[in-house]
């Protein structure tokens, strides 16, 4: 029988993983040192899953966990931002076919490639397109718009860069290594 | 943890009467014509209808009032940054200052300023009820079911309906891990210091991600096992036929959303100008 | 000759991560309309079994397979999971990964959606099958505020609406109170009868199984088929109690009374058991056995008053709730499924908060305690281990409380190595715990809160899916604490369990105790039976058969001896 475009297991990664962004994204903002702004560790979970899950899956979380979480906690959508987290996740998610997690470790090498990736594809959606679409959509005034951006956005790869990369470990250690179990008496 | 998130509340009203695909499509197209437009009189217009949709939905205020709460905060600070950032902005758009006061530099006090200020609230104002009606008065289960009938692939709109499905799963198990690791002794409270707290949180977000990615194994193979994905479409159980009220309602929504755009683009400009 | 539907021949199956084989050189035939019982030690390859009936091996959970396995006369490996899907419907082991609908209506309905049912056909049929399992009127309830057993329930029903040929259980009962258990395995029997249907069922609950009749059972040890017999030759041999598996009361009492049991007196079922001479060896026995008397008093340690909870303002879960529990008790905590229980021990450890009412911990209020403050003197395991674990490795799971606390690095190593070997989970310290089987996580669970030692100890269910052997484990190393001097609350639904090990039971239903009395008392109590869906144990029909005058002497007789019996394997 023929594979769908999208299996199974990549759906319910969306599913389950947009409802636990938005989870984290309204109960585990951790306060930072910096007033007004707190360390989204939403943003960290969606890196590892476009790792994992890649580019359709990335961005769907994003989209979908960051349109549920304004919906759900505002009353309604940001769009232009929602957008960003969909675009962030796709670019991470379409990059990441590189790094392969699931074999051999999360080495020195895939470290540096994974945060080339996330700093690229942030600093485009959050400096760039966030702005954009926001003067598009809503008539803000740029100055204001571009300064929110880049504020959002050096937090936002600052996050993922460390948190991102503790949680790609973490990850990469739970996949066991084939035949390593037996038991010991 | 407080929890209170905007869920599904239960009336029998028109508007919960209503199929959710009517609810979305509506959504959709109302977002559609407040985001376009820049017309006061429209804005007007659209905010005092969805008032009305409010009240005949009898869902209460204080049922939404926390969110509410939530969204004059976040206007009050957007009003005041796009003051701060951007003082003439209403004067480039509407081409006249009408200064009313001076305070120091670029920053005075215009009309234009005022009235731009005043149409971006109100747009923001336009959306808010009948995005949060939206929420409150569709039932999660027939969300799905509404966006695989407005072409949506049943495989994405699955997805949806998975999210909306854990979200109390997950909080669940965000607040199970926490409780287990309280009962073994592990210090929650405010009382600790910012370093330990940051400590804390990751002990319980690691935990969490960890073992959401084993839930979705076990969940793709349980869906797997029932059959999910087997064909090309899919009934829905708790999707509902479409009544007339249905199809009158879409259609009152598309002539005002047509009709919001010919007035507002009859003239070539987004904005209404009561200046010139 | 009927049809073989399954097929294994020499099949041998090895999880990628391991280093041996789960399975090994399997040679069964199960054929078309029979109804077979799979049994075993926990950990030995049940589910595996199931797993590779159902495709999710080696589709899903990878490794090696060798030999060959054949379905329908079709090669599994050439079949794809959908395929399989139509022929083998499944009701897993873990209950997290059987809900996959919002409301219970729409889970039932799951497979009949995928099947492109007609909407109005499906809302029919789900009506049907939701009051045959008693849940028609919880249709739009969310799954996740059901209980334990009510979620047992919803998915029998969403996988017998399914049309597949094979339907496989995998511990259809572990959460069941005693008379559901009965009428979801008479449900299975009146599937298996009025449908046609294969089926297979792995349960530990032997006895309970075998309520309804059985074609055959297949006694699985170490991945390997030790037997593959009829019930009646399998109960009058000794594969069962070699392989610590828990036979059936009546005839665990008339092996103690010295009976040659044969398969010729049908002994599946009490019904059929024909007793011939084992009638006065029974009788014999019990005038020989002695009984130990108990009684003790203490001041109390724990006192609930006036208890009263909900869990969205709507209707009261637990209402004006009151008891006392005295230092160095062991009580059990019965009652049907749904009635409060697992609420009630999450009052006391704190994870909700009561809307009015007071706990009391040696006479001093609790209530505004922290879950913290309160954990220092209660441990409590929860009914769900999915929702206890939080490390990746099972040693770093167990220790997790003692790091916490700050004991030192030898002194956890020490504790934690002797709680692993109680909880027979010492070989797999080193483990990942996704490579446990459920039955081994939720010893993992237990063992994680019995190395803290508290004062008293809560326990949500903990024998079920365990085996014999290693409940007898837990249970004794239990009663040694007990006598040390912790106090143990034990919600079960197993009736034999409390009989033996807690002389005091309180039975909740609809969250109010409509007894507190000797365990003994309680289940010869018919009206109380009836009203909280308990079970009174064969023993007491079989000394009613052989008339006793006072069968629940004969009971209490029996349980001490048994005790001492199996206390010989250590
Ligand atoms: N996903 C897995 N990866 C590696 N090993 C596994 C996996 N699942 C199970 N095992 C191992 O296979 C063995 C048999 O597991 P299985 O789940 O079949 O046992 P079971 O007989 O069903 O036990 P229980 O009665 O406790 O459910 C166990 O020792 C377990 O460690
Ligand atoms: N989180 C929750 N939210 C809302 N209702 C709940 C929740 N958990 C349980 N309930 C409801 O409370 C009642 C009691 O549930 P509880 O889990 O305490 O039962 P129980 O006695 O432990 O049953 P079982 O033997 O089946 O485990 C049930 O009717 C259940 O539907
Ligand atoms: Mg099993
Ligand atoms: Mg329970």
């Amino acid at each position: 029988m023929k594979r769908n475009y999208l299996s199974i297991k990549t759906i319910v990664a969306i599913g389950i993983g947009a409802a636990l962004f938005m989870i984290l994204a309204k109960f585990a903002s951790i306060p930072s040192p910096i007033p007004n702004t707190s360390i989204q560790t939403s943003y960290a979970f969606l890196a590892l899953m476009a790792v994992v899950f890649g580019p359709i899956a990335g961005g769907l979380i994003g989209f979908i966990g960051h349109a549920l979480n304004d919906a759900i906690s505002y009353g309604s959508v940001w769009w232009s931002w929602v957008i960003v987290s969909l675009f962030v996740g796709a670019v991470i998610g379409l990059f990441a076919k590189n790094i392969n997690i699931e074999a051999g470790g999360f080495t020195v090498k895939k470290v540096i490639t994974f945060n080339v990736i996330q700093v690229v594809a942030q600093g485009i959606g959050w400096f760039l397109i966030a702005p954009a679409l926001d003067i598009l959509i809503y008539a803000e005034p740029a100055n204001k718009v571009f300064a929110q951006g880049i504020f959002a956005g050096l937090s936002n790869i600052v996050t993922v860069g460390v948190l991102g990369t503790i949680l790609l470990f973490a990850y990469a250690k739970t996949r066991s290594q084939s035949n390593s179990l037996h038991k010991e008496l | 943890m407080a929890v209170e998130m905007l869920s599904y509340i239960e009336r029998n009203t028109a508007v919960h009467r209503l199929t959710g695909v009517t609810k979305l499509l509506c959504f959709i197209l109302w977002s559609t014509a407040a985001m376009l437009t820049y017309d006061t009189r429209i804005l007007i217009f659209l905010f005092l209808m969805s008032i009305w949709i409010f009240i005949v939905s009898k869902i209460e205020i204080k049922e939404v009032s926390f969110v509410l709460i939530f969204i004059f905060i976040f206007l009050l600070l957007n009003n005041v940054a796009i003051y701060g950032f951007s003082p003439q902005e209403g004067v480039k758009i509407y081409g006249t200052s009408h200064v009313l006061f001076e305070i120091a530099g670029r920053y005075n006090v215009t009309l234009e300023q005022i009235f731009y200020q005043f149409n971006i609230t109100l747009k923001y104002f336009t959306v808010a009820p009948v995005a949060l009606l939206f929420i409150v008065t569709t039932h999660p289960s027939e969300f799905a079911a509404s966006l695989n009938k407005i072409g949506i692939s049943y495989r994405i709109s699955y997805a949806v309906s998975l999210a909306l499905r854990y979200i109390p799963d997950v909080q669940r198990d965000f607040r199970n891990i926490a409780l287990a690791q309280q009962a073994r002794g592990l210090d929650m409270s405010n009382k600790e210091k910012l370093p330990k707290r940051v400590k804390n949180a990751a002990s319980i977000i690691i935990p969490l991600i960890l073992s959401s990615l084993d839930k979705i194994e076990t969940i793709s193979n349980a869906m797997e096992l029932r059959g999910f994905g087997k064909n090309k479409k899919r009934t829905w159980y708790s999707s509902r036929p479409f009544q007339k009220s249905d199809y009158f309602v879409i259609t009152c929504f598309i002539l005002i959303l047509v009709a919001s755009l010919i007035i507002t683009f009859h003239d070539g400009n987004r904005f209404y100008n009561p200046f010139q | 000759m009927k049809k073989p539907v399954i097929k294994f021949s020499n099949y041998s199956f090895k999880y990628n991560s391991q280093i041996e084989p789960t399975l090994h050189n399997l040679n069964l035939t199960i054929y078309e309309g029979e109804k077979v019982l799979i049994v075993g030690p926990s950990g030995s390859g049940k589910s595996t079994i199931g797993q590779c009936l159902n495709g999710l091996v080696p589709f899903s959970y990878k490794g090696e397979v060798t030999g060959s396995l054949a379905i329908m006369g079709q090669e599994a490996r050439d079949l794809d999971i959908f395929t399989l899907s139509k022929m083998v419907g499944t009701v897993l082991q873990d209950p997290d990964g059987q809900f996959i609908g919002l409301t219970v209506g729409e889970d039932i309905a799951f497979s009949l959606e995928n099947d492109c049912v007609d909407q109005s056909e499906m809302v029919e049929m789900v009506d049907d099958i939701a009051k045959m399992v008693d849940m028609e009127k919880r249709l739009q309830s969310s799954v996740h505020h059901l209980s334990g057993g009510q979620k047992q329930r919803v998915s029998l029903a969403g996988v017998m609406v399914d049309q597949v040929d094979i339907l496989l259980f995998d511990e259809p009962l572990a959460n069941l109170d005693p008379t559901t258990g009965k009428s979801a395995i008479e449900l299975i029997d009146q599937i298996h009868e009025q449908m046609n249907k294969t089926i297979i069922i792995i349960e530990h609950r032997l006895e309970d199984v075998l309520h309804r009749n059985v074609d055959r059972i297949i006694v699985i040890d170490e991945g390997r088929i030790i037997a593959d017999e009829h019930p009646d030759t399998i109960l009058a041999g000794s594969i069962l109690e070699q392989h610590h598996i828990r036979e059936p009361l009546y005839v665990k009492a008339a092996k103690y009374a010295g009976c040659s049991l044969t398969a010729e007196m049908r002994p599946s079922q009490l019904r059929t058991f024909a007793l011939k001479d084992c009638q006065e060896q029974l009788i014999a026995w019990y005038e020989n056995v002695e009984r130990e008397g108990r009684t003790k008093s203490s001041p109390p340690v724990l006192e609930v008053e006036h208890l009263s909870f909900s869990y969205h303002g709507d209707q009261e879960i637990i209402r004006d709730l009151s008891f006392s529990i005295q230092k160095g008790e062991m009580v059990s905590i019965i009652g049907k499924n749904g009635a409060g229980k697992s609420t009630l021990s999450k009052l006391i450890c704190g994870f909700e908060r009561p809307q009015s009412g007071k706990i009391m911990f040696h006479g001093q209020e609790v209530t505004g305690d922290s879950i913290k403050e309160r954990a220092l003197r209660i441990g409590m395991v929860m009914q769900n281990p999915n929702h206890m674990i939080s490390k990746n490795m099972i040693f770093d799971e167990v220790a997790l409380g003692l790091t916490i606390r700050g004991v030192p690095e030898n002194e956890i190593k020490e504790r934690v190595e002797k709680t692993l070997k109680v909880c027979g989970l010492y070989p797999f310290r080193n483990w990942p715990i996704s490579a446990l089987s459920f039955g081994q996580k939720k010893r993992v669970t237990i063992a994680s809160i019995l190395v803290l030692e508290p004062e008293i100890l809560i326990l949500d269910e903990p024998t079920a899916g365990q085996d014999l052997r290693h409940y007898t484990e837990i249970m004794e190393f239990l009663v040694e604490l007990n006598r040390q001097g912790m106090t143990i609350l034990m919600v079960t639904h197993d009736m034999h369990i409390m009989l033996e090990y807690t002389p005091r039971a309180i039975v909740i239903t609809d969250g109010q105790i409509i007894a507190d009395d000797s365990a003994a008392a309680v289940l010869t109590n018919r009206e109380l039976i009836k009203q909280a869906n308990l079970n009174e144990t064969s023993l007491f029909e079989l000394a009613e058969r052989i008339g006793i005058e006072d069968p629940k002497e004969f009971v209490e007789r029996f349980i001490v001896f048994d005790r001492e019996e199996r206390g010989k394997w250590q």
